[in-house]
This record gives C-alpha cells, structure tokens and sequence, in this order.
C-alpha cells in the first residue's frame, strides 16, 4: 500500500500546468483529489514518475451560470456540488448524482473533472453527463478545445484527453423548464461503486414524453446511452408497460463484467430495473 | 454481594456491580491517545515486509533476493533458507499442526510468506520488495475441500508425506487433518429409524474474517547486552505469545517480555502467532535493532486467520409434535493449508458440541472432519466461543427447517422443545452441563414486545397479495452459547490449563492497582473489572487502575476471546477481592479491638455489628495495612488469585428479526430487530448495551455481506475493504435491546458474559428472517451472505423477480 517513488508538483496556472505536461509526457499525471488515482498509485497499478497537482489553480473550482449554461470547474469537489444553491435549483440531478458517491470524506476531496477524467465506467459522473449532453473544456498546448460528453469516453480508462490537456470545465445546457431528472443507483453498501445506475433527463409534453436522455454506469466498457429505450419511449405516454419496455430495451444494450457484485445475467437486470426506478422518479418530477 | 442493605450516596461513589459507569477507555481514544502498535517508535527501528506468493500452490524453483539485498537501506532479506539453520522456518500450530514461516520450497496458499525484507523505513522496505524475484512452478490448486478429499487429489502437505496420524488421530487421506465424534451414534441412528418425521439440511457458513479496525502487527526488540527480548504485539494472549515465543527461541521466559498495548478490535483474528511476528523477531536478534511488521489490510484479510468455511449437514429426528428426538450432524471443516485453529487442545471442533442448543434432544451425533485446502489457515473464534456460531447456526436453522415440515409455527415449537428450567443444571447429550436457563419466559418477553401475532398477520396479508413489491420474514432464534474456556480438565492451550489471574495491590491511601491476564480490545475491561473490585472489596471504581497486557507486571492468564474474561478472570478479580476484604476485615477488628467475627462488611467499610457507630472504612484500613496490622500479620494489602472455572457458563437470548426483501433488485431491509439477552448478573448494563449493539452490527455484516470467496485457481477475491463489507451507519439497522437475569449458579458473582451473544445469535436470526421470507414457496434454506444479487438469484429462480 506504498506507491513508486514519485516527484511533486503543485503549478499555479493552467500555463505552468500544461507546461510541466508536455515536458514529462506519458510520465506525469494530474493529480486532482486523488482519490482514484492514489489508490491505483498505492496498488502500484500505476506509477507516475511526476505528479501534477492542480489543487493551487483557484480558477479551476467553482460553479456559475452564463445565460443557460452551467459552467462547472474541474476543480470543484463533490462536496461543493451538494452545497451548491445554484445546482439546486437549476441542476438537481448533479447534485443528487453527488450525494451518491462514496462517503463524506471522498466527496470532500473528490473532484467532478477527476470523476469524469478517470474514464472508470463504475464512476457516477460519466452517466449523467452523457444523460444532459454535457460538453467538457480541455485545454493543451495549442489552446483550448470543447469536446462533448457523447465523444469523450473512449474506453475503460481510456478518454479524448490528450496526455498534454487539462480539463478546465464542464459546461451543462439547463434543462428546459418542466424536466424532471433522476439518478437512481443500486449499490452493495456506503462507499461503494454502482452495480448498476441510470441517469435520466426527461420532459413531457400533454401527457407524453418529448424529450429524454438516459445515462447508464457500470454495465459496460465505458458508460453508455441507452438510446433503444430513449426512442421506444418518445411520444408515448409513460405507464407501466413503456416503462418496463424501456428497462428491457437498456438492459439488452447492456455488456457487464462480471465481479462480485454480480454476473452478467443479475447486473443487466439491475441496469433495467434501475431505469425503470429514474423513469418513474423523474416522471413525479415533471411539470406542466 | 453486600450483605447489609446499602446506603445510597456511599453506594453511588464505589460505582460497583449494576452501575452504568462511562467507560474510562474512551477519553483517550475518543481524543487520539490510545497507543496501538503503530504508534509505536524506537530508536533505530528498522521495518519490515513480506515478500507473498501470487499463485495458491506452486513450487518455488528460486529465490534471487541480490537485487533487493543491493538496494541502499535494505539490512537484510530472510527466506526460509535463512531460517533453516535456526530451525525456525516452520513453527508449531496451536492446533498440533506445523506452519511454514517463510515458504520451505513450496507455497499452499494465495499470499503466502515467501521472504522477508527489513529496510531503513517501510517505503524502502516496499520498494525492496519488488526487486526479490522468485521463480515459480506452478501446480494445480484445490480449494473445495470436497474436492481436496477425492482420491486424485493435489497433495497439498508433502512435508506431512507418510504421517497417517495427527494430532487428533488417524488421517485417511493425503490432504485429510482429522475426524472427530461425539455423541451415541448408535442410539441416535436407532432414534433416527424410530422417527416419524426427519428433516435434513445441508448448509455452509461461509469463510469469513474478523478484520478488526487495526491489522496485525508486531515491534520486536531484542537487546543482546541485556540478552532481553521485548515484543510490542496486537495479541489477544500475550502470555500464550510469550510461552510460544520462548519455545521457539529457547530465551527463557524470564528474559522475554511481551506486551500489548492498545488494540483495535481482535474477534479472534489476534489469538494465533503468525510468521510476519516470528521473522520480525528473528531480524531483531540477528540485526540488534528494532523491527516493525504491520499488516497492510489486504495482507490481514487474506493471510492471517479466517472464520468459519463450515460445510454443515444436519438431520432432524422427531415426533409429528415437533417434539425432537434426535439430532445427527456431520461437517466438512476447511481449515485450509495449515491447520492453525485456535481450539482447546482437546477439541479440534471446539465446542461445537454445544449444537444441540437451548433443546432438550436426548439423542445426539456429530462427526467432524478436518481437510486441507490451498487457501490461508486460521479456523479462528470470530466474536464468538470456539466454534460456537457454527454451532448454533446449525440447530437455529434446523429447527426451522423441522417446523416447515411439520407447519408449526416457528415460535412455538422452539416452546416445545426448550429445556425446562427445572431440568437444569442440564446433562446434554453430547456431555455439556448447562449451568443455569430459563428459555420460554425469555421468548415469551420477546414475542409480545414486538406483536408477534400481529405481525404474522400483516406476513399473510402481504402473501396473499401478488402485487406487492416485497417479500416480508420474521425470523427468530432462541439460542444458548457456551463461553468462558474453560475448566483445565477440558481446556487446555499447549498444555496450559484455562485458568485466568487478578492480582490487586491496595495502596496506603485506599486506591488500588489490579492486574490480570486477560487483555481489552475493546471490551471495557479498565472499567467493570474495578465495578467488581469496587461491591467485592468497598474500595471505589475511580480509585482503581486497572492493568492488562504486559507479561512483565501482569500475571500469568491465558486471555480474552471465547467472552472468557468476565465468566474466568472477573471471578478471578471477585476472588481476590475477596481475600482483600478478610484481610481487611481481620485489620478493623484489630483497630476497634473486636474479634474479626464481631465485624461486619458494609459497602467501603467494616463495622461492628450490632453497633454501626463503630465502623473503619477501607480507606482507613488500607493506611493501617502499612503501619499497624495485628500480631503475626504481614504488612500490606494484596491478593493474587489464580481461577480456574469449574464449568464454563451458558449465557442465552431469544431475537427476532423482520426483514423486507425487495422483489425487483433483492435488496433486504431488516425492519426490526428485537434482541433480548441473559448473561447472568450484568455488572456494567451500559457497556452490555454498547457490546449487544456491537456484535449485531458484525453478525448483520455476516449475514448481509462478509465473505471470502475464491476462483478455481485459488485466488481469494475480495480481500479489501471495497468488496469485504463493513457496515457503517448508514447500513446498520436500529436495534432493540432487552434482558432477563438467570446468574450462573457457580460463578462467584453470578456472571456469564455477553459481547459474543448478539453475534452468535443474530446471523441465524437473520438467515432465518430471509428463508422465512421464501417459506411459503417451498424453500427451506438459501446461503449467505443473503446480499441483494444472491437474493435476487432466488426471487429468479421462484419467477417473482421484477
Ligand atoms: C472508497 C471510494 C469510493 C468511491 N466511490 C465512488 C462512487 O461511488 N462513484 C464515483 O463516481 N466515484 C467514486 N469514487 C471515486 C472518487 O469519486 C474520485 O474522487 C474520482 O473518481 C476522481 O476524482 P479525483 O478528483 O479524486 O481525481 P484523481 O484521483 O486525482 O484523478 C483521477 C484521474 O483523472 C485525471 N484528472 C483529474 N483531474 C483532471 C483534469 N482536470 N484534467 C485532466 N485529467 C484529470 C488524473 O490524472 C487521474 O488519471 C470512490 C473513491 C473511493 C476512494
């Protein structure tokens, strides 16, 4: 439980940040709260020669709103996001999603772009930002670039982050008013990673769904859309037989490792029953 | 007991017996200032770690250790070569087995000890590690122990080649430990054939482990001017430690002194002595300098002492009443590489023996085999006496079994069979005598607290209602323990007869210092064994410093587990307080000029009967001890008393639990739980309360969750926290505690120990909650850990799931 001998950095600008980047390559890491990475450190299942911490760039934390846009630093803790006003009212689902994750010490030093940046399908954030079409800010070298969720997750561990970029923020549409959300996530116990979990943004028009996104965690190699079930589901009112279709239709789009929190057969399972329990919680959320 | 009727503000200040005294452990570990293992540093202290086997059984071909032995502040690296010529590359098991300390050629289990690296500090040390490089080969590993016992099997113990007899009789197989009975197989089969109704069960306790807060670990520090070892040592036994250690070493005890300092938790998983200890002091002698080993936790939930991996079969005998006549059990103990259970020597199986419950069953048998498999050793008491919650699991869950046969209400036929209380003390049939009992007025309490009836109502209502989204159990268990090993002429550790020890030394001016064998982790000790001293010898508990742990100053006793310290060493304390109070009253009647017959004990104080203006008090007394004692006295104010039981005692309880079982994702809620015990007299009702709730969180984890599983390779899954459950507060339910009093007719204080109960007792209750839930579909039994994706395999294979 001891890591590699590692060198610490602690830049005070994204610049500085980028800089130190490109001259260590594939032998740096950001450090953000760390706690995905230093277990995987202390396992010595990775073992960075430098580490980048990105603790002092105060720029990077905090939440604001332009227009009807959510702009999150990567830097912001969960801890933030559940003390958040501003996502209270305008983004629930964030910080529902947040309340979820692990326990009050990890919330406390765990960051929202670490949790994305990760690129571990058993994170919480991945699902969500995929279900509200969120768009992440990485800047390199060469300036900055916006790359939405829908191309970021390109494997287990595996992300569109260059080895030289920074995630700086993530920038979230409001959901138009009259949505109702809702992240349901089934787990073994305090602290634990998803067996399976749904994100969904839904909204309703004369009784009938007009628009919904579904998220889904931990039932694949990253996390996915269930996009089958989003389309049953369009113009059509929401009583129980659509739904339970909709949580056929995601399980089937489901491909789960096995692990001790169940086998393939239990995990897709959960990941329908999971979207049938965020369906019915975000349909109660609905107005007008 | 007092015997004149108390005085209320003098009785308040010795805060004795039945005072609800705050613990005085805690101000320093509420604050951060216990000192555990870790915490300790000393001069030059060098640290170590060990080098483990990634395969389950393998030959080693090479150990090149040139490379880690190059790395600047690496002082050295053990293997077992290194050991050889001290003769300490195996070592004795407390079960009559050998241990490898570091692996002798081969390794048996996942994780295994392979070398040793003693470094500057414990980052160099890791570092270090990785750089031994260890070739090899692997063979085919057999971790079933079904499947261990077939006639091709892998031969796990080479070294064993040839021994058709072990330390419990003869072995039939190559990877076989022993076979033990007990019990008229003869007249039990004859009950058997004789029976109207029988019911079998087969089940498994699953492997599990303690994992106490702190890990394992150990400071060595040999000083060889001095020629003196000193071992700081997360031990539950530190006596035992130190009888082993000087077998080992050939230092006589008298120039070893171990020491347990504060511990985190123990459950069992700190009785045995384990390699990382014995290499730890080895590199001490041979370096002269301290060495530190800790576990890390994936080192302590994979290597050293698991519970449990009980392959149970049970069988019932009865009348079409319910009424039990006979009880037939055979296990399959998988004890893994080595056999290194902590029983009492006689008993390989513990006391499992107590498996035929709070039932009065007059035929009984029990056969247990012992087996090796490639997985880590241990077999240890978790939370619980040797093998007592397999024990009780196993009748707990029969009898349930039996009343679904029969469509008897599960309470009431526990009513049918209990032991009447006026049949005890009881003669079981396996040999157990039950010291004292009284079962139905405990469940009778229990049921109408909780509205048993109407509870199986709203159960009926919920069944026959297909549309609801949950299955409802009520599970009850009304259970006997045996605890406090034990009378010498059953138990014995190594030859070492299962007394324990209390030496108190009253001090001039009234306050007191006790010592005694045993060692808290947790259980209060500092606090109730002064309550004892405080109604036995008037001498008040605040006044008391109470001392475990160091065998230099402490005397000798065999330790805490099996709840042994209140039913042994409290009656030592009680004892020896006792001694203190005739001394003290032949001192009084000397200072009042009376015959000592002529005084009588009043609470902290000794007065002359018939005229109670005449009185000295013990603070008084305890001054003349030092200057003016009668004729032909010696000075000073001490006992020692050395207490060896002559039964072990039988605490009881009856609990419920309701639980909701989710039908979509097999997630259980326990609704209630209703948990009622009797350990006789309670001397602290405070710290009995915090001990119940304690041990019923640690039996939910068991039930809910705990379990060490492993592939067909051998690889032990789940070996860290993220997967071992341990609940928090946000998964343990709200418990409800009640109490009867039935003191043990033997014990001197009528006390028969209570932490082990609640986790003895609860995980049949809850195993029973989840198969009632299933009852009425058929099912008799489901394994556990009942966690939701099990649970929901059942609901799938019922087609209720969804
Ligand atoms: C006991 C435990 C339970 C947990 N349970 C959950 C859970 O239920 N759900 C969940 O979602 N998470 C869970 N986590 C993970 C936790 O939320 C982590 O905090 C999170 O995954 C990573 O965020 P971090 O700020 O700690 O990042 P770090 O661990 O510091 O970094 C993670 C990775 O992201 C990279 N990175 C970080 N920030 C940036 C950035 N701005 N730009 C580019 N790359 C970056 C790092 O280089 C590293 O590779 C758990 C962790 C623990 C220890």
């Amino acid at each position: 439980m001891i890591p590699r001998p590692f060198a610490y950095h602690a830049p005070e600008t994204i610049p500085a940040a980028i800089a130190l980047l490109s001259d260590y390559g594939d032998l740096a890491k950001i450090l953000a709260g760390g706690h995905s990475l230093l277990p995987m450190m202390k396992l010595r299942f990775a073992a960075p020669e430098h580490l980048i911490d990105l603790g002092r760039i105060k720029e990077l934390r905090g939440i604001d709103m332009a227009g009807d846009e959510i702009r999150i630093g990567a830097m912001t803790t969960e801890r933030d996001i559940v003390a958040s006003s501003l996502l209270a009212e305008h983004l629930p689902l964030l910080v529902e999603t947040a309340r979820q994750i692990a326990d009050p010490q990890v919330r406390s030093k765990g960051t929202i772009g670490g949790d994305v940046a990760h690129g571990d399908p058993g994170n919480d954030h991945p699902a969500v930002m995929l279900a509200l079409g969120a768009h992440l800010v990485l800047v390199g070298p060469g300036g900055e670039r916006i790359v939405p969720a829908s191309e970021f997750f390109l494997g287990t561990y595996a992300t569109a982050i260059e080895p030289d970029e920074v995630m700086t923020q993530i920038r979230i549409m409001r959901p138009p008013a009259g949505s109702g959300s809702c992240y349901a996530k089934l787990k073994r116990k305090t602290g634990d990673y998803a067996t399976a979990a749904a994100a969904v943004v839904l909204r309703m028009e004369n009784g009938r769904c007009a628009a919904v996104s579904i998220g889904l965690t931990n039932v694949a190699p990253t996390a996915i859309r269930a996009e089958a079930a989003e389309a049953a589901l369009l113009g059509r009112a929401l009583d129980d037989a659509a739904i339970a279709e909709a949580g056929r239709l995601a399980s089937e789009g489901c491909e789960p490792a096995a692990d001790l929190r169940g086998d393939e057969e239990y995990k897709r399972a959960m990941a329908g029953q999971m979207v049938q329990r965020a369906l019915r919680t975000a349909l109660s959320r609905c107005t007008g | 007991m007092n015997e004149i009727s108390p005085d209320l503000s003098r009785l308040e200040r010795l805060e004795g017996i039945g005072c609800a005294r705050k613990r005085r452990e805690d101000p320093r570990f509420i604050q951060g200032r216990g000192t555990y293992v870790d915490d300790i540093h000393l001069p030059g202290m060098l640290f170590g770690v060990m080098v483990r086997s990634p395969y389950a059984h393998a030959r080693i071909k090479s150990i090149d250790t040139s490379r880690a032995k190059a790395m600047p502040g690496v002082q050295a690296v053990l293997t077992a070569e290194d050991l050889k010529p001290l003769k300490l590359h195996w070592m004795p098991t407390l079960a009559g087995d050998v241990q490898a300390v570091l692996a002798d050629g081969k390794v048996v289990f996942q994780n295994q000890e392979v070398a040793f690296v003693v470094a500057d500090d414990r980052y160099v040390a890791a570092d270090a590690a990785e750089l031994v490089e260890v070739e090899y080969e692997e063979l085919p590993a057999v971790v079933d122990p079904f499947k261990a016992m077939q006639p091709g099997a892998p031969v796990i113990r080479e070294d064993l080649a040839g021994k058709d007899v072990g330390a419990h009789g003869a072995r039939r197989h190559h990877n076989h430990i022993f076979n033990w009975q007990i019990g008229d197989r003869d007249r039990t089969d004859r009950a058997f054939d004789a029976a109207p109704v029988t019911v079998k069960q087969e089940m498994l306790y699953p492997r599990v482990h303690p994992c106490p807060l702190e890990t394992c670990g150990c400071v060595a520090s040999y000083d060889a001017v001095r020629g003196d070892l000193t071992v700081w040592i997360t031990s539950q036994a530190p006596h035992v430690v130190r009888t082993v250690v000087g077998l080992l070493s050939s230092i006589p005890e008298s120039k070893i002194r171990i020491v347990s300092p504060d511990i985190g938790g123990g459950f069992g998983n700190k009785v045995g002595v384990y390699p990382g200890y014995v290499t730890a002091i080895v590199a001490s002698i041979v370096l002269g300098r301290p060495v530190k080993w800790i576990e890390s936790r994936n080192e302590n939930l994979t290597t050293t002492a698991f519970a449990r991996d009980y392959w149970m079969t049970g069988e019932l005998a009865a009348d079409t009443d319910g009424r039990i006549k006979a009880l037939r059990v055979n296990v399959i103990a998988d004890h893994g590489a080595f056999d290194a259970c902590a029983d009492p020597t006689k008993w390989p199986a513990g006391m499992f023996h107590v498996c035929t419950g709070s039932y009065d069953i007059p035929n009984a048998h029990v056969s247990v085999d012992g087996v090796y498999t490639n997985k880590f050793p241990g077999g240890v008491s978790y939370r619980c006496s040797f093998r007592v919650t397999e024990a009780v699991y196993l009748i707990e869950r029969m009898i349930d079994v039996l009343a679904q046969k029969l469509g008897i209400d599960k309470a009431e036929i526990r009513l049918r069979n209990f032991i009447p209380e006026e049949k005890f003390p009881y003669h079981s049939a396996l040999g157990l005598d039950y010291d004292s009992g009284n079962y139905a007025p405990a469940l009778r309490k229990v049921l109408k607290a909780v509205d048993y009836d109407g509870l199986r109502a709203e159960q009926a209502a919920k069944r026959a209602d297909p549309n609801c989204p949950t299955l409802m159990g009520i599970g009850i268990t009304t259970f006997t323990e045996i605890v406090g090993a034990g009378p010498s002429k059953s138990c014995d550790i190594l030859g070492i007869g299962m007394f324990d020890s209390c030496e108190i030394r009253v001090h001039p001016d009234g306050s007191a210092i006790a010592r005694m064998g045993t060692i808290s982790q947790g259980q209060g000790h500092q606090t109730t064994y002064a309550q004892i001293i405080a109604t036995e010898a008037g001498i008040p508990a605040s006044l008391i410093n109470v001392e475990e742990g160091d065998t230099s100053t402490a005397p000798y006793g065999l330790g805490t587990y099996g709840s042994r310290s209140t039913p042994v060493a409290g009656a030592a304390v009680a004892r020896a307080s006792h001694k203190i109070r005739e001394k003290a009253r032949k001192i009084a009647a000397h200072l009042l000029e009376v015959s000592p017959d002529d005084m009588e004990f009043d609470l902290d104080q000794f007065r002359v009967k018939g005229d109670p203006s005449r009185a000295k008090s013990m603070k008084e007394i305890a001054w003349a001890a030092y200057n003016n004692v009668p004729e032909g006295m010696e000075m000073g104010l001490e006992a020692v008393d050395y207490y060896d039981p002559p039964n072990f005692t039988f605490p009881f309880g009856s609990y419920l639990a309701v639980v909701d079982i989710q039908k979509d994702t097999g997630e259980i809620k326990v609704r209630r739980f209703y948990a009622l015990d009797d350990c006789g007299t309670r001397i602290n009702p405070m710290i009995i309360e915090g001990q119940i709730h304690g041990g019923l969180t640690e039996g939910f984890a068991v039930a809910f969750g705990q379990e060490l599983p492993y592939d067909e390779q051998g690889n032990v899954l789940g070996g860290t926290l993220m997967d071992y459950f341990l609940p928090t507060s946000m998964e343990t339910p709200h418990w409800e505690t009640d109490f009867t009093v039935t003191p043990s007719p033997h014990h001197p204080i009528g006390a028969k120990g209570v932490a082990e109960s609640p986790h003895v007792g609860s995980i049949p209750c809850f195993s029973n909650a989840v198969v009632d839930a299933f009852a009425h579909l058929g099912v008799t039994h489901t394994g556990m850990p009942h966690n939701a994706y099990r649970t929901w395999q059942q609901l799938r294979d019922l087609n209720i799931a969804g």
